[in-house]
């Protein structure tokens, strides 16, 4: 079903009016209640009733994760923190994290968004989800609960993790939908088999699974394993969450809500639009949010985008699989991880250098593993084991407390980690995805 | 006080050769070695004809390695030594971090590295003396 035609199917001579008038009252809202986006507006030199169409759109300032962690934390909200009904908080590139809220407005805005995915990939009012994306802080596990409940899904809040149980639910309930990252899906699958379940038999029948990247590939093992339909949703948190786009049945893109989340794919050098059908950078512009609204927010994630009409009846555009990044984010079991945050871990320990290198690797239907490679110089050098396992168990701890992952950490000799051209290479991303 | 010069080594082929040929290339003499292994990498501990020079070599090739003050002390090669040497030392409530021995005149003369556990706080070294036992500096290892 599509859950909301109006917007979906709407015509895009029309789609166009509606994103139009969205941008002009968002660029006057924003340009009011927001000094650091007025101060962009006014470096730019521009004035919001410039903004006379969606076309306007190029003459406004990108929105950066900069923006978001230089402002931490209330520095970009146009909202009054009491009007704020939740906020959520997900890595920072260094130190800050970024931290979302939302009005009550913004959670509606959610909970229809979601209800759209959870449509898009086949949901029915009535269906059962079983909900595997972590509740807490990160989005997935609330902005799905609240997209099923939005739509009349009975929901199961699962969270991640427990797979035995998630497997037993599974059994008992008959759930029809599940959600989570799609390495997880094919862990369980693993699972079930030492449990004596066969994945063939089990219930699931659609899944809605993101929060991090994945390959047709994987998508044929999932749907061949489970025997279901495996859709991609997108989302990050800045924006909204998960519930930025997701796949319809017939699986040839993401349809990107454009009358809420207005998408642009710009070259990331020149800041330039590509070519329709060309690889670039997603660009968002959050055109109804309350709480924090985002202008051209830089996605730093790279995808193409298709115009035309769906067999599905849809009109919204379609972005393509996430292709990769423009920086150097890594997600790890749907967590967003950066280098510099392991290098900001290392920096705060007393006597370490920052020369450190991630690994990151998949084996086949595990989890992701992470191992950080540190080197041991003089300064930090003790001429003690026990002193030396006390400052691994130290770093460990911190990295698991910065990037809620737990790392595997190998002391290393000086300078044996790969340097090109003068610069560490960072990150070794083993993983077949 | 004897040194035992310390190195921090990856438990990879040919970490421990490049410490030697390091060694070798500047006439170190090694008296004695030990590894104290952690699975993914080890400490490397040296008697060794100069420590200093031994230390600076290391430290120039871009070794994580350090100096360590140690208690040697010479035994005689025969049964119930060692016994008699951990007695005194457990009687005076001293603690061995880490220790190796080695045979230098057998039947007659064995030396033992002790890393005594907050040295410079204790008094291993009298304690060690008081019973009978000889305790080496550095000239006296090189001498031997």
């Amino acid at each position: 079903m599509i859950w909301n035609e109006k917007y979906e199917c709407m015509p895009v001579n029309e789609l166009k009016q509606v994103q139009s008038e969205r941008l002009k009252k968002l660029a006057a809202y924003i340009y009011t209640n927001c000094s650091v986006y007025k101060d962009k507006f006014d470096k730019a030199g521009i004035k919001p009733d410039a903004i006379r169409s969606i076309d306007d759109i190029k003459k406004l300032p990108f929105t950066t994760k900069i923006d978001m962690r230089d402002n931490y934390p209330y520095g970009l909200f146009c909202k009054d923190q009491k009007e704020v009904i939740e906020i959520h908080v997900s890595s920072g590139t260094t130190g800050n994290p970024t931290l979302v809220g939302y009005t009550r407005d913004d959670i509606k805005l959610w909970s229809e968004v979601m209800a759209r995915c959870m449509a898009c990939a086949g949901a029915e009012p009535g269906d059962t989800i079983q909900n595997a994306y972590g509740y807490g802080l990160f989005t997935g596990g609330l902005g799905a609960h609240y997209g099923g409940l939005e739509m009349g899904l009975r929901v199961i809040p699962m969270s991640s993790g427990q797979t035995q149980r998630q497997l037993k639910i599974m059994q008992d309930f008959k759930p029809k939908i599940i959600s989570c990252t799609p390495s997880y899906a094919l862990y369980m699958a693993e699972e079930a088999r030492e449990m004596g379940i066969d994945p063939k038999k089990g219930s699931w029948k659609i899944g809605v699974f993101g929060a991090e990247p994945w390959s047709e590939k994987m998508r044929n093992e999932i749907e061949a394993t489970w025997n279901m339909l495996a859709t991609d949703i997108y989302g990050l948190s800045e924006i909204i969450g998960p519930g930025v786009a997701q796949e319809c049945p017939n699986k040839n893109g993401l349809h990107i809500f454009s009358d809420v989340f207005y998408p642009e794919i710009i070259d990331p050098d020149s800041g330039e639009a590509v070519a329709e059908g060309q690889d670039g950078e997603l660009v968002i512009t959050t055109l109804t949010k309350q709480a924090i609204p985002l202008i051209r927010y830089r996605t730093r994630d790279i995808v193409s985008i298709n115009y035309e009409k769906c067999k599905c009846g849809r009109t919204s555009p379609r972005i393509s699989k996430i292709k990769g990044r423009t920086d150097d984010m890594i997600v790890v079991r749907g967590i967003n991880v950066f280098p510099s945050q392991i290098e900001h871990v290392l920096l705060g320990i007393k006597g370490t250098e920052p020369h450190y290198q991630i690994i990151v690797d998949r084996q086949q239907h595990q989890l992701d593993e992470v191992e950080v490679l540190v080197e041991v110089n003089s300064k930090m050098f003790s001429d003690e084991v026990k002193q030396l396992e006390e400052l691994k168990r130290k770093i460990k701890k911190e990295i698991s407390a910065v990037l809620s992952i737990s790392a595997k950490v190998t002391l290393v000799e000086p300078k044996t980690i790969e340097r090109s051209m003068g610069k560490a290479k960072r990150v070794i991303d083993k993983r077949q995805m | 006080m004897a040194k035992q010069l310390h190195i921090f080594v990856e438990n990879k082929p040919g970490r421990l050769r490049a410490i030697t040929d390091n060694l070798q290339k500047v006439g170190i003499n090694i008296r004695a070695f030990a590894i104290q292994d952690r699975g993914d990498y080890g400490l490397m501990k040296l008697i060794v004809s100069n420590p200093e020079q031994a230390h600076l070599s290391l430290a120039d090739m871009g070794c994580a390695c350090a100096l360590k003050d140690v208690l040697a002390v010479s035994i005689p090669d025969r049964p119930g030594n060692l016994h008699r040497l951990l007695s005194v030392l457990v009687d005076g409530g001293i603690n061995i971090v880490d220790a190796h021995g080695f045979v230098l005149q057998p039947n007659q003369q064995g030396i033992c590295i002790l890393e005594i556990e907050n040295l410079a706080q204790t008094n291993a070294e009298q304690v060690v003396r008081k019973a009978g036992f000889d305790v080496l500096g550095n000239d006296q290892l090189n001498n031997l």
